[in-house]
């Protein structure tokens, strides 16, 4: 053979042969086995995650009527790549918008400075929350317009146009709360005010996800594995409150036309019963497009509808905290029952003169509860704060300070409803501030007796001060849920908080605001058949006109209910926070209003006190 | 009844076995490839899958009739073959309709046939019987620039129909050019063009320093001017002449170095003063001391600066655009991962996403949702990488690997000249497929469309890999019959 001393050459080309393939496996290798970041780039490459949105969790009332649930509203999706040859006129015809609102919101969704997640590839939101009547007419035609499409999600919806403080709002969520909890994406709902704040996690539910094959074009060719790796949502959890609606519903009724708050709370239990805010709103105003607009006109009403007053807005408590005031006193032994204090139309030392109301007098303790007598508190707190027994007015006041907190004033109660304001009870540090060091006599601060000064309430405080009352020494933190589905309310909201002062002290009051609807200063809020126990105040706003405020519970023994109302300017307790208290009561004890007194409710109903009510008109006054 | 005994004793199973296996995993890989979400059927005729089925019929029928026809048939009408596929070949480059710029196919009613297909296949029989011929020597220049010719005229005509990748596969042929005897100094020839290509190619524009000069061609002159004494010490071992050359260079930088004092210096010039000063000291040597090898040194050293500049023109100039920057994006020259990178990336993707056994069948991801582009014909060893990881990946590449091996076994089994160099041709065109196909798949190669033979999807490459394959088979089975 000529070719012997080339046959080696195949050795040559043998050896090439298996280094390519070698070079091939090692990149093979290095490629599938050792480099993870491909795996990675596939799946974002080909799945698309559709977040599947779980229902919002249901909200009932005590007696188990649905209160707030969802309705489903429509998002108009654009997606940029597919639209073509679309008739813009009839386009926007179909949706009720101009044509100059359609171009300005078209380049909106392509700048990416506002819309950072903009892709010509995948939906975007065109329009959200559409109407049901414009739905339906672009359901009609939407095969006309290619590249659009409908998203559908869910919004809240309200039973009752009630209760919108307590039962609050949910909103899209901001971006600040996207970069701190990433659970949320751009455009999903979050609780902004009231329980669907307070009770975010729970309510929300989990999202789901359905993983869906995306193609090279962005198109959806179907659902990954059959969707074997999809998560359900998980819907949210229902709340059970301890509120009645119908309660509630009254006392939205009550306090129509007028500024100021009621609350009631099951004293046994803490729950709130009723929580009234006044002025109100629709809470189906809040929802869905027009939310905005609505917020935007109620935050500029004068009267601050959005305020919720139950626990935001800051009171001086005025006679109520006499009762506070009897009970501290008492419990150190600077009064009993039976002390008596003189008054002649008011406390008079020298220049310094606090006015009282004609009552006779000397009173006792019960006498000077049910009278609300002011020198009689007056007298009292300075004998305490001025007391031997102690080394300083500063120690003796110190004593009361805590003695005084421990009904809840002074600091957050922990209501489950969000942005609870704490109150205030002076401290001697805020008058060494005013006054100066030690410079301050038992007479600069007399003011704090009749719940005047420096004292500052809420109206949740001053109706857990009348069910520490009604339970003759212990309260439960207020709370609006009894319970949440397969899950208990926090230990907090079982938990008992004793006071400093023993029971036979709050005998002594209860039986004083007895005699106050027997006889004294809330004879207006007697209930034929009902022994009801209450405290009317009559706050000081200088320069305002006077708060008229009341608080009570009944029956006597064994109290169901203990409120609080407070009407803001309108005077004396007895002339509005009375009836209307009592009507309540009446109505949450016997579930009507007895015919005789249906005509003072009518009477309370109908009195506007104050203009400019913001939404009265939207309101539903029927019950 | 004699001769299909003899057909099963004589043909090699091995073969027909791996091509078997080839082109059934194949077909199912076609089917995943062009497979679509909504596609319910194995067999309808409207998808690829069910086309691919009918190629691979014709295919079988193909390779039964070539066992059937006798063997001495094909170096008889070698010749006649070759002449009459160059004037298809021509004539294609007229008649041919424009198909994504290339006027390469054939258009018959609903059959459009690719010419450069069988070209491989006459080519690989017309070389057989010109080296098989008695007295050929690759030592005999004549013989050998025959032979290249051979190779040369259809790549050309390929080229002028426009269809680059085909034509590249012409030079294949060399590395059986080689087995024949081609002196390996071709190859390291060859290899050094290589090498100034890929120095050329990323660097020629780059300065040597602030902006003056050009760094490519530097490198490259001083490339030549390394391999050039590395020549000397070889075929010489000539120190002295080696210093000489290394002294000269060395000086002439310095005197460059010096001069940048006061003007900005073009260093590639005084490189290629060098270089020329170098072939001229040679060939003084030739002419006065007799050193026979240092005509061809200088001249290689000559032809090297002519190539370093003619390759900067033939990127620049000749080749075009889209050409350039598959070739920068190999070269690690332009990023681009949404334009022409798209393609190596996605495929890269797909393959990578495999992992050790792949997703399974009909489940990868990228190549379904069309991120993969050509999957079920150039790309079609993603889906394989995808679906069935890096154990499918690297078996289809043992497959490739016995086959070759049994290939070469029957070559260097042939006392034939002609079966062998046959064989040794159709190894190296499959060999150059899978080269090109796989690497550019695995992102290592440029992007050229050449289809991985019996995978991707088409009757043309199907069948011509089968003809070029069951041809060798029947002239193996012819020898073993004659000489049993």
């Amino acid at each position: 053979m000529i070719n012997d001393e080339l046959q080696n050459r195949k050795y040559v080309i043998g050896g090439l042969i298996a280094l390519i393939i070698l070079i091939f496996i090692a990149r093979l290798l290095f490629l599938q086995v050792f480099t993870e970041r491909y795996k990675e780039s596939a799946e974002g490459n080909a799945f698309l995650k559709r977040t599947i949105f779980p229902p919002r969790g249901l909200i009932y009332d005590r007696f188990g009527k649905l209160l707030v649930y969802n309705r489903p509203s429509y998002d108009v999706m654009v997606t940029m790549k597919e639209v073509t040859s679309l008739d813009t006129m009839d386009f926007c015809n179909t949706l009720g918008i101009t044509k100059e609102d359609f171009i300005d919101r078209m380049s909106e969704i392509k700048d990416k400075k506002i819309n950072h997640n903009y892709s010509p590839f995948t939906p975007q939101v065109f329009v959200n929350q559409l109407l049901a009547d414009d739905y339906a007419r672009l359901m009609e035609k939407l095969y006309r317009f290619p590249g659009f499409s409908i998203q559908q999600r869910t919004i809240r919806d309200y039973a009752y146009k009630a209760a919108a403080h307590a039962l609050g709002s949910i909103g899209e969520v901001s971006r600040t709360t996207i970069e701190k909890d990433d659970y949320y994406k751009m455009g999903d709902y979050i609780g902004i005010t009231g329980l669907e704040k307070s009770y975010e996690n729970e309510l929300r539910g989990e999202k789901g996800v359905q993983i869906m094959l995306r193609d090279s074009r962005g198109r959806i060719k179907g659902r990954y594995a059959n969707g074997a790796y999809d998560e359900e949502p998980i819907a949210g959890k229902t709340l059970r409150l301890g509120l009645d609606i119908e309660l509630q519903m009254l006392g939205e009724r009550l306090m129509n036309g007028k500024r100021g708050s009621i609350v009631a709370i099951d004293p046994s239990t803490g729950e709130i019963l009723a929580a009234v805010s006044s002025p109100t709103y629709d809470p189906t105003l809040m929802v869905g497009r027009q939310r905005s607009a609505m917020f935007k006109e109620l935050n500029a009403n004068p009267n601050k509808p959005l305020l919720d007053r139950t626990v935001m807005a800051r009171y001086p408590p005025g006679s109520t905290f006499k009762v506070a005031n009897a009970l501290v006193l008492q419990q150190n032994n600077i009064i009993n029952g039976g002390t008596r204090y003189p008054c002649h139309r008011g406390y008079t030392v020298g220049h310094f003169h606090l006015a009282c109301h004609a009552h006779a007098s000397p009173l006792d303790l019960y006498g000077a509860i049910a009278n609300s007598c002011n020198a009689y508190f007056c007298a009292g707190l300075r004998a305490m704060l001025d007391n031997d027994k102690y080394k300083n007015i500063t120690e003796a006041f110190n004593i009361w300070r805590s003695d005084i907190m421990t009904f809840g004033f002074g600091k957050k109660l922990g209501v489950d409803l969000p942005h609870e304001n704490g109150g205030n009870v002076p401290t001697t540090k805020a008058y060494d501030r005013v006054h100066g060091k030690g410079r301050w006599r038992s007479l600069n601060v007399v003011s704090i007796s009749i719940g005047q000064g420096e004292v500052v309430a809420t109206a949740v405080q001053i109706a857990n001060l009348c069910a520490t009352v009604a339970n003759r020494g212990y309260w439960i933190t207020p709370h609006m849920v009894k319970y949440i589905e397969n899950q208990p309310i926090p230990e907090k909201y079982k938990e008992k908080h004793t006071t400093a002062i023993e029971k036979r002290y709050y005998d002594v009051c209860v039986r004083g605001m007895e005699m106050a609807i027997l006889g004294g200063t809330a004879k207006g809020g007697q209930i034929p058949g009902i022994e009801v126990c209450g405290k009317t105040g009559t706050a000081q706003d200088p320069p305002r006109k006077d708060h008229s405020v009341f608080m009570g519970f009944a029956p006597k023994v064994h109290p169901k209910i203990a409120i609080m109302c407070i009407v803001e300017n309108s005077g004396f307790g007895a002339t509005y926070a009375v009836p209307i208290s009592s009507l309540m009561i009446e109505f949450y004890l016997r579930r009507k209003i007895s015919p005789q007194r249906q005509e003072l409710l009518d009477r309370m109903a109908s009195t506007i006190l104050i203009h400019n009510y913001g939404t009265q008109n939207k309101i539903s006054t029927d019950n | 009844m004699e001769r299909r005994i003899r057909l099963a004793q004589t043909i090699d199973w091995w073969i027909v076995a791996l091509y078997l296996i080839m082109i059934i995993f194949g077909w199912f890989n076609v089917y995943g490839a062009s497979y679509d979400y909504t596609q319910t059927t194995f067999w309808g005729f409207e998808y690829r899958s069910g086309k691919q089925l009918i190629w691979i019929a014709c295919a079988l029928v193909i390779a039964g009739s070539i066992l059937l026809i006798d063997g001495k048939i094909y170096e008889q009408m070698a010749n006649l073959f070759y002449w009459a596929m160059l004037l298809v070949l021509l004539v294609t480059i007229f008649i041919a309709p424009n198909i994504k710029g290339s006027h390469s196919w054939l258009v018959f009613g609903p059959i459009s046939f690719q010419p450069a297909e069988l070209a491989k296949l006459a080519t690989a029989l017309a070389l057989g019987k010109f080296i098989s011929k008695t007295g050929f020597s690759m030592g005999n220049r004549r013989d050998a620039l025959g032979a290249i010719g051979l190779i040369m005229l259809p790549c050309m005509l390929i080229i002028l129909q426009s269809e680059t990748g085909s034509a590249l596969v012409f030079f294949a042929f060399f590395l059986m050019l080689y087995r024949e005897g081609l002196p390996g100094v071709f190859l390291m020839v060859a290899a050094c063009m290589v090498v100034l290509f890929l120095i050329i190619v990323p660097l020629s524009d780059l300065p040597v320093y602030h902006n003056v000069g050009s760094l490519g061609f530097m490198l490259a002159f001083i490339f030549i001017l390394l391999v050039v004494m590395g020549c000397v010490i070889a075929y010489e071992s000539d120190g002295t002449t080696m210093l000489h050359i290394l002294g000269g260079t060395v000086a002439l930088f310095a005197i460059a170095g010096l001069l940048n004092i006061w003007f900005d210096v073009q260093y590639q010039i005084f490189a290629l003063i060098a270089v020329i000063g170098t072939a001229i000291y040679l060939l003084f040597l030739f002419l006065y001391r007799s050193k026979r090898s240092y005509i061809w040194v200088a001249l290689f050293a000559i032809g090297s600066v002519g190539v370093s500049f003619s390759v900067d023109y033939f990127f620049d100039h000749i080749l075009e655009p889209h050409q350039q920057t598959r070739i920068k994006v190999v070269l690690g020259m332009e990023k681009d991962p949404k334009g022409v990178g798209y393609n190596v990336n996605q495929s890269k993707i797909a393959i990578g996403s495999g992992g050790w056994v792949g997703k399974g069948f009909l489940n990868g991801t990228q190549t379904k949702l069309k991120y993969v582009p050509e999957q079920d014909t150039d790309f079609i060893y993603c889906t394989i990488g995808e679906e069935h990881g890096f154990v499918g990946a690297a078996g289809v590449l043992c497959l490739f690997g016995l086959l070759f091996y049994r290939i070469m076994r029957i070559a260097e089994n042939q006392r034939d000249t002609f079966t062998r160099v046959y064989a040794y041709s159709i190894v190296s065109i499959m060999l150059f497929h899978v080269l090109i196909n796989v690497g550019m798949v695995l992102g290592i190669t440029p992007v050229i469309g050449i289809p991985l033979p019996f995978f991707s999807y088409g009757g043309s490459s199907l069948w011509s890999f089968t003809v070029m394959l069951f041809i060798l088979l029947r002239l193996d089975m012819t020898q073993k019959a004659r000489f049993r």
